[in-house]
């Protein structure tokens, strides 16, 4: 019982990553129509950054804010400097994106070298907690809550708000939705840096659990699709289905049956893409 | 009657085969301009291109002695055009509420009549029923009213409205034609495509014949109606 307990505490803690990592590449997907394969490496860029700021000696709240804000700006540059000058170009933006993973990737080997580190948890949520039979980090319960916060604060987001309404708008038809007066640009630009921004964050809240390590972004971008694909682009619930999901299948795949993990992993992708070739939860994408 | 929208030489392409060559059209404020012809004669594209959704190639387009040809979509809405298109175009993900929310801008010239939610409501009753509902939920005819109260809201000082008729039961299509003839009676300038025929020729004040994408005939709704051969020449179907 306490090895399914804090299983699946531990699924619960990687499937709130994974949203972090993929609600803001699946509302950028759906959005702009652009697969951004460098939102794993905005992910491990936030968690180094994190890192920097927590042995600067500023903390860890302050690393987990300033990783965010850092990130979600570089995305801003980004989109507004590079991604906006081939739009509507699939192929081509796909492509910059990569090479800009690449990129980042090399520069983070570059400033902080190649050896795993360790980011540690902030000192108050240290230590661990008994939950029935199980003994449970106090940190990844942690981490299940905030990232089921920042959900809840994206769903309201998205579903309360006007800016939210526009978003869900240019996701379904950008050139009606800028026919009627919603400025795209501004919402392209708002959106990447949200989305980057989420990614930046991950980095940092997974890096105490996950650590920080050259190739993080070759680990986290896979699941960050799968989810995508799984849940549906452009959907927030279907990340968030889709996140825990894969959280799930991935941890007890890989504790259970370690040798099948991918198999366990890809299966129900196929099994989903053959019956809803949209993923579960998305729409027909013009 | 000064002249609301003027389209002079206009040619839009869709990737290299030329829809509209050459399109030289006035619309009057406060009247109603319907732009006739049959399938493929370029009213849609006109449209499109007025709207900012295509970009024409060479020619102008002017609304009120503004020019608009090579802005953004969402600057030529917020210039005064609202768009109406083609197979109404709402949004599945929105309620009523939200779409009415999104649009809503209100007018920056001096109106005689603003649009804003209550009066749309007002306009079309249904949606004031069905204001927390999912557009993509609703029904054809509610759908097209939507799309109709979602470009006023924008308040616009041309109106285009593209096909408001088409694929609904005879009843819509009056309550339609009912608002849109109110809009009319309340001074809206509005260029209309639209197949339904004596729809068109009731609500138009002067009808533009499209043939090919260049002017096959203008002149009086009247005229039109009156005379079967030409009729049959430019909108009969073949």
């Amino acid at each position: 019982m306490a090895f399914w307990i804090s299983q699946s505490l531990n699924a619960l803690a990687l499937g709130g990553l994974l949203f972090m990592l993929a609600s803001g590449f699946s509302l950028i997907f759906g959005l702009m129509r652009v697969a951004n394969l460098a939102h794993g490496a905005l992910f491990m860029l936030g968690a180094y950054l994190g890192l920097a700021v927590v042995k600067a000696g500023f903390g860890f709240w302050v690393a987990a804010a300033s990783a965010a804000v850092a990130v979600g700006l570089f995305g801003g540059v980004l989109e507004r400097t590079l991604l906006r000058r081939l739009a509507g170009r699939t192929l081509p933006q796909v492509l910059l994106t990569l090479g800009l993973a690449f990129i980042i990737a090399d520069a983070c080997l570059m400033l902080w070298g190649g050896d795993p580190m360790r980011l540690p948890p902030p000192p108050e949520l240290s230590g661990a907690v008994r939950i029935g039979d199980a003994v449970f980090p106090r940190y990844r319960l942690f981490v299940i809550g905030a990232s089921a916060a920042v959900a809840l604060g994206l769903w309201l987001l998205v579903e309360r708000t006007r800016a939210g309404a526009m978003i869900r708008a240019a996701v379904d038809d950008v050139g009606m939705a800028r026919a009627i007066g919603v400025s795209a640009s501004t919402l392209f630009t708002a959106v990447f840096c949200l989305g980057t921004a989420l990614a930046g964050l991950g980095g940092v809240i997974g890096g105490p659990i996950l650590s920080v390590y050259p190739t993080l972004d070759q680990d986290m971008l896979p699941l960050a699709l799968l989810v995508v694909i799984l849940g549906g682009a452009g959907s927030l619930i279907g990340a968030f289905v889709g996140a825990y999901a894969i959280g799930f299948i991935y941890t007890f795949g890989q504790v259970l049956v370690p040798d099948l993990a991918y198999v366990i992993l890809f299966l129900p992708m196929i099994a989903v893409l053959s019956v809803a070739p949209q993923g579960l939860f998305g729409r027909r994408l013009g | 009657m000064p002249e609301a929208l003027i389209l002079s030489d206009l040619h839009v392409y869709h990737g290299e085969i030329c829809a509209v060559r050459g399109l030289d059209i006035t619309c009057a404020e406060g009247a109603v301009t319907a732009l006739l012809g049959r399938n493929g004669a370029g009213k849609s594209t006109t449209l499109s291109a007025i709207a900012g959704l295509l970009e024409p190639r060479q020619g102008h387009i002017r609304l009120f002695g503004t020019a608009l040809e090579g802005r953004k979509p969402e600057s030529i809405c917020k210039l005064g055009i609202g768009l109406v298109p083609q197979g109404r175009r709402i949004f599945p993900s929105l309620t009523v509420e939200e779409h009415l929310a999104i649009a809503y801008r209100p007018p920056r010239h001096a109106a005689e009549r603003v649009f804003d939610i209550a009066s749309v409501e007002t306009l079309f009753p249904r949606l004031k029923e069905r204001r927390r509902q999912l557009a993509g939920s609703m029904s054809g005819g509610e759908q097209q009213m939507l799309a109709i109260a979602r470009a006023l809201v924008t308040n616009p000082r041309v109106l285009l409205l593209d096909e408001p008729a088409e694929g609904l039961a005879p009843q819509i299509v009056a309550e339609v034609a009912q608002a849109i003839a109110a809009l009319k009676a309340d001074g809206l300038s509005i260029l209309l495509v639209e197949h339904n025929l004596p729809l068109a020729l009731r609500l138009a004040d002067t009808c533009v014949v499209l043939s090919s994408g260049e002017v096959a005939w203008r002149g009086a709704p009247n005229i039109l109606a009156d005379d079967p051969a030409l009729m049959a020449q430019h909108l009969g179907v073949h």
